[in-house]
C-alpha cells in the first residue's frame, strides 16, 4: 500500500478481510499511523482537541509492516518494485496506490515559507495553526472560500477573532455549489462577522522581518494579517509515478471502471489499483466521465472495493458508489451528494435558507445530479435516491413543509 | 372478505402473542393495499427498504389526527363560546408525534433542549435504583409479576420525576395513560365510544397539565416542565400553553406505553432463550447488544401511521395521494435482506439498523430514556431472579397491536438474591 | 476533555462517519462525555477516548441508528 492515510489503511483492512494472508506492507511519507483529517480544520483548530488525537481506528493486526516517514520516489512496473526516498525498494505482487494529495501552496515560494503563513493538510500544520490562534491574533486572513477556507473563517468567528475572506469569485463555494447555494452558505458566514471580499485576488504577502504582516491585493489594496491561511485546495501526489508509463497527470491516476490502473496506452494494469484523492475514474453515474473525488466517504468506500480487487475477488459491478461529502461550518452542517458538474438548475426543495435550514437538488438536462443538504441530513437520503437513479428534475413538487408550492428553478451560477 | 386481508389480521387480537408470521406474507409485497374496512382502504409497508424510505420521504405526512368532532350540545352559546382543550389542540396545537415540518422541528428542537444529556445521565442513576427498590419490594415473593411490579411502575416514575409531576398524581396518570393511548391503534378512530371517552380523558388530562404548568411557572423546580414553561431555545422558540400541554401530554402517555413493552417483551425473550438469560447475566455488558436486538426482535411499538400529500411511486406500486399508510416496522425488523436469519433473537449481530424507534424526522425522542431503563431492569432482573420460570406462555396480551405487549408476565421464582 | 497529553498512544480510537451521521444524538445520550452536537446537527466526538469509559463508548456504537461509529480497543 503506497500511502498511509484513510483510503491506504481501508484498502489494507479490506486485504486481509478477503482472505489474503501474504505480506502486507503499508508506506506513509507522515511519521504518523493513519489519522482522520476531519478534525484538523475544526476541532483541533478550536482547541477542543489535540492534534495527535485522530489516529484511525482500524482492525489490522501485528501481520502488516509500517514503512512510515518514509515515501514512494518511484514506481518500476517491469520489476514490480516502488523505490523509496531513503533509498530502500520494495518488492510487490500487488499494488494499491494511494498517495493523496497535498495542500496547494502559496504561488510565490518565498512568500509561502513566511513565518504565520499556513496551509492545513496535515496534523502538524493543524497544531501549528493551533498554537498561532490561541495566541489571538489581531487579524486572521484566509485565502480561498471553499470548504476548508469557510471551516476555517468560522472557527476563526468561534474563537471572536477577527477573520477575513478573500476569494476572486462573487460567493463561497461557488465551484463547487454555484453562486445561488454559494452566496447563501456565505450569507451566514457574513452574519456571523466573517469579512467578505469577494471578487478580490491576493498578489502578494506582505512581511518584515520574515513574518507576514499583511496581504496586497490584485487592485492595490492592502489587509493588515498577523496570520495567513492559504485553502486553495490540493494538488495530486503523482509525480512519483513519472516513468512509470501510468497514465497520470495533476487532474488524477486513470483507472478503469475497477480501479484499475491504465497505463499510457490506456490498458489495465491488474496488479495496481488506485483509490482515494488520488485515483481518476470513470463514473458511471455521470455517464462514464472520469472523476477524481477528494471526498472522505469515496476514500473508505474505493479502497474498500480496491482491497477486495487486489485479494483477486471478482469485481461484482464497476465501483459506482454516490459521491457524497460534508462539511462542518461553525455548528452549520452542510451535506451533499452527487456532483454539481454542468448543472443548469437547481431548486430549494425544502426549509428555508433564511432559517439556515434547507435542501437544495441540482439538475442536468432534467435530471437529478446532486443534492445539498444544509442542517438537515435526515432528508439527504431521499434526494440522494434520487441522484443515484438519475430522477427527472425538478424532483418533487409536494412537501410537508412546502405544501403544493411551485418550486422556484433557479439558475445555480456556475461560471 | 375484509376479514381475511393481512392488516386485519395483524389487528385481529387472536394474533397478538405473534403477529410475525403475518409480517412474513405482507412483506412478499414491499408496499401492498389492504381492505381493513376503511372506505379507501390502507397501504401497508413491510419491508425495511420501503419503510426506511418512506419514514424519510418529504410527501408522508404524520398529520393523520382527523380534526375534532364534538357533538354539539343543542346550546348555540355553549357550541360556541365554550371551545374545550382538546378541540383547540387536536385542531390546531397537536402534539409533534402528529405535526409536520416546520412546526413540527422548533416544538422539538423545544424539547430536545429540556432533554439534557445532563438530565437524562441523571434519570439513569435514579434508573438503576428504582429497580432495586421494586425489585426488593419482592424479596420474598416466589411469583412475580414483570408488568405490574417493575416494567409499568419503573417508566412511569422515571417520566414522571423527569417532567415534574407529583408523586401523588401518577396513579391518575396511569388511567389517562392507557386510555389515551389508544389513539395510536387505528381501530380506535372508528369506535364512537372509545373516541369519545379519549375526548373525555383528554379534557381531563390537559386540564390538569395546565394547572401543572401555572405552578412551573409560579414555582419553578429543575425538571422538565419548568423548564419548558420558562425558558426558551436558543432559537427564540418557547412553547404557548396548548402547544406546551399537547407535548408534554404526549410525553407523559408515551412514557407510561411504550417502554413497559420493551421491558416485558424482553424478560420473556430472555425466558425463551435461557443460553441468552445466562449470558447477560454472567456479562451485564452485553446489555446494550441484547436491548438493540430486542428492539428490532420484538419492538414496543409495531406500527406507525402516516397520510401521503401526493401519489407516490414505491416498489412497483403507486400510493395514491391522501392515502392512509400503515409503516409496520416490526415487519421491516425481521427483512432477510438487511437482517440474516431474522427471526433467530441474536444480540451478537453486527450493524444492526433496525427500526425499533421509527426512524428519520420522528425518531423516537424517549430512545436513551427506553434504552437505559431496559439496561436497568434486565441486568437487575437476570442478576436477581432465582430460577425464572415462564408460568404461561404466551402470556396474557394487552389489547394493542401497536403498542404491543403482554398485560402480565407472571415469572414463579425461587426468592430473589 | 484533556488536551494536553499526548493522545496518539490512547488504547481506544473512534471514528465517526459524517456522511452517515444524521445528528440523532443516541451517542450523546449514551456517552456524555464524549460525544456531543452542536447547533442543530454538528457532531463532536472525541477520537480518542479514555479507556476507563469504554463501556459508554460501546453503549454509543451500538445506539447509533446509522450504525455511523467505529470503535477499535487495542486492550478488549
Amino acid at each position: 500500500m503506497v500511502g498511509a492515510g484513510l483510503a491506504g489503511l481501508r484498502g489494507a483492512e479490506a486485504l486481509r478481510a478477503s482472505g489474503y494472508r501474504g505480506q502486507l506492507t503499508l508506506v506513509g511519507d507522515e511519521p504518523h499511523r493513519p489519522y482522520d483529517r476531519p478534525p484538523l480544520s475544526k476541532h483541533v483548530l478550536l482547541g477542543h482537541l489535540p492534534a495527535d488525537a485522530s489516529r484511525l481506528p482500524s482492525d489490522l493486526t501485528d501481520d502488516v509492516t509500517w514503512r512510515l516517514g518514509v515515501g514512494a520516489r518511484a514506481l518500476d512496473r517491469e520489476a514490480r518494485i516502488v523505490h523509496l526516498t531513503d533509498g530502500d525498494s520494495l518488492p510487490y505482487d500487488r499494488l494499491l496506490i494511494a498517495t493523496g494529495t497535498r495542500a496547494r501552496p502559496w504561488v510565490h515560494e518565498d512568500e509561502a515559507k513566511l513565518a504565520n503563513v499556513f496551509t492545513i493538510r496535515t496534523r502538524d500544520d493543524s497544531a501549528a495553526l493551533r498554537e498561532v490562534l490561541a495566541a489571538r491574533p489581531k487579524r486572521v486572513v484566509v485565502i480561498g472560500a471553499g470548504f476548508i477556507g469557510c471551516e476555517v473563517a468560522a472557527v476563526c468567528r468561534e474563537l471572536d477573532l477577527k477573520v477575513s475572506l478573500i476569494d476572486p469569485a462573487a460567493t463561497t463555494l461557488s465551484r463547487v455549489l454555484g453562486t445561488t447555494v454559494g452566496g447563501m452558505i456565505g450569507e451566514v458566514h457574513r452574519k456571523a462577522g466573517v469579512e467578505m471580499r469577494f471578487g478580490s485576488e491576493v498578489e502578494h504577502l506582505e512581511h518584515k522581518n520574515g513574518r507576514v504582516t499583511g496581504v496586497r491585493l490584485a487592485d492595490g489594496k492592502h489587509l493588515k494579517a498577523d496570520v495567513v491561511v492559504v485553502a486553495l485546495g490540493a494538488v495530486r501526489n503523482i509525480e512519483w509515478l513519472d516513468g512509470s508509463g501510468l497514465s497520470a497527470d495533476p487532474g488524477g491516476l486513470d483507472c478503469d471502471e475497477h480501479g484499475f490502473v491504465l497505463d499510457d496506452q490506456s490498458r489495465p494494469d491488474h496488479a495496481i489499483t488506485a483509490a482515494g484523492d488520488v485515483a481518476r475514474f470513470p463514473h458511471p453515474l455521470y455517464g462514464g466521465r472520469r472523476v477524481a473525488l477528494e471526498h472522505w466517504g469515496h476514500a473508505v468506500a474505493q479502497a474498500e472495493y480496491a482491497g477486495r480487487l487486489l485479494a483477486g475477488l471478482e469485481p461484482a459491478a464497476p465501483y459506482a458508489a454516490v459521491p457524497n461529502f460534508w462539511s462542518t461550518q461553525g455548528t452549520m452542517v452542510v451535506k451533499s451528494a452527487g456532483l454539481t458538474d454542468g448543472a443548469d438548475a437547481v431548486a430549494i426543495v425544502q426549509g428555508d435558507p433564511a432559517e439556515r435550514r434547507f435542501v437544495a437538488v441540482y439538475g442536468r438536462a432534467g435530471r437529478c445530479v446532486a443534492a445539498v443538504a444544509v442542517d438537515s441530513a435526515r432528508w439527504l437520503p431521499i434526494y440522494a435516491e434520487k441522484v443515484a437513479t438519475a430522477a427527472p428534475f425538478p424532483p418533487t413538487e409536494t412537501a410537508t413543509d412546502r405544501p403544493l408550492r411551485d418550486l422556484e428553478i433557479q439558475d445555480p451560477g456556475f461560471a | 372478505m375484509a376479514d381475511a386481508t393481512l392488516l386485519n389480521q395483524v389487528k385481529d387480537f387472536a394474533n397478538r402473542a405473534d403477529p410475525y408470521p403475518i409480517y412474513a406474507k405482507l412483506r412478499q409485497n414491499p408496499v401492498s393495499h389492504q381492505d381493513d374496512g376503511s372506505p379507501e382502504g390502507t397501504w401497508v409497508a413491510s419491508t425495511h427498504g420501503a419503510i426506511a424510505s418512506l419514514l424519510g420521504d418529504p410527501r408522508v405526512s404524520s398529520e393523520t389526527l382527523p380534526p375534532a368532532d364534538r357533538p354539539k350540545t343543542g346550546n348555540p352559546v355553549k357550541d360556541f363560546l365554550i371551545k374545550p382543550i382538546k378541540d383547540r389542540i387536536t385542531n390546531q396545537h397537536r402534539p409533534f408525534i402528529f405535526r409536520d415540518p416546520p412546526d413540527h422541528d422548533s416544538l422539538r428542537a423545544a424539547v430536545m433542549h429540556q432533554f439534557t444529556r445532563e438530565r437524562v445521565q441523571g434519570m439513569r442513576a435514579r434508573s438503576d435504583r428504582l429497580v432495586e427498590e421494586l425489585l426488593d419490594a419482592k424479596r420474598d415473593a416466589h411469583r412475580f409479576d414483570a408488568v405490574d411490579d417493575l416494567a409499568y411502575p419503573l417508566p412511569v416514575t422515571v417520566i414522571c420525576e423527569l417532567f415534574g409531576v407529583p408523586r401523588e398524581d401518577e396513579a391518575q396518570f396511569h388511567s389517562w395513560a392507557t386510555q389515551l393511548a389508544t389513539a395510536l391503534e387505528p381501530d380506535s378512530l372508528a369506535d364512537d365510544e372509545n373516541r369519545a371517552e379519549n375526548s373525555r380523558t383528554f379534557d381531563a388530562i390537559a386540564d390538569y397539565m395546565s394547572g401543572l404548568i401555572k405552578d412551573k411557572r409560579r414555582h419553578p423546580k429543575d425538571d422538565m416542565l419548568s423548564g419548558l414553561a420558562n425558558e426558551a431555545t436558543p432559537e427564540g422558540v418557547k412553547m404557548g400553553d396548548y402547544d406546551l400541554i399537547a407535548t408534554s401530554v404526549l410525553m407523559l402517555v408515551a412514557g407510561h406505553e411504550t417502554t413497559v413493552n420493551l421491558i416485558t417483551n424482553g424478560l420473556l425473550t430472555l425466558l425463551r432463550h435461557p443460553d441468552e438469560f445466562e449470558k447477560l447475566k454472567a456479562d451485564p455488558s452485553r446489555a446494550p447488544r441484547v436491548i438493540e436486538e430486542l428492539l428490532r426482535y420484538e419492538p414496543p411499538v409495531q406500527f406507525r401511521t402516516r397520510t401521503t400529500l401526493s401519489p407516490i411511486d414505491i416498489a412497483g406500486v403507486t400510493i395514491p395521494k391522501g392515502a392512509d399508510l400503515v409503516l409496520l416496522l416490526a415487519a421491516g425488523n425481521r427483512d432477510a435482506s438487511v437482517f440474516p436469519d431474522p427471526d433467530t433473537f441474536n444480540p451478537d449481530r453486527v450493524g444492526s439498523r433496525h427500526l425499533g424507534f421509527g426512524g428519520s424526522l420522528h425518531y423516537c425522542v424517549g430512545a436513551p430514556l427506553a434504552r437505559f431503563e431496559a439496561e436497568s431492569a434486565l441486568t437487575a432482573l437476570t442478576r436477581r431472579l432465582k430460577n425464572p420460570r415462564l408460568v404461561e406462555d404466551p402470556p396474557p396480551y394487552r389489547s394493542g397491536a401497536a403498542l404491543r405487549g403482554p398485560q402480565h408476565l407472571p415469572v414463579a421464582i425461587d426468592g430473589m438474591v | 476533555m484533556p488536551s494536553d497529553m499526548t493522545r496518539d498512544a490512547a488504547p481506544l480510537r473512534v471514528s465517526v462517519d459524517l456522511n452517515l451521521c444524521q445528528a440523532y444524538a443516541q451517542c450523546c445520550y449514551a456517552a456524555p462525555r464524549h460525544f456531543r452536537i452542536d447547533g442543530r446537527e454538528a457532531l463532536f466526538y472525541d477520537p480518542a477516548p479514555s479507556a476507563a469509559d469504554r463501556v459508554d463508548i460501546e453503549r454509543a456504537r451500538l445506539a447509533c441508528p446509522v450504525q455511523a461509529i467505529r470503535v477499535e480497543d487495542s486492550q478488549a
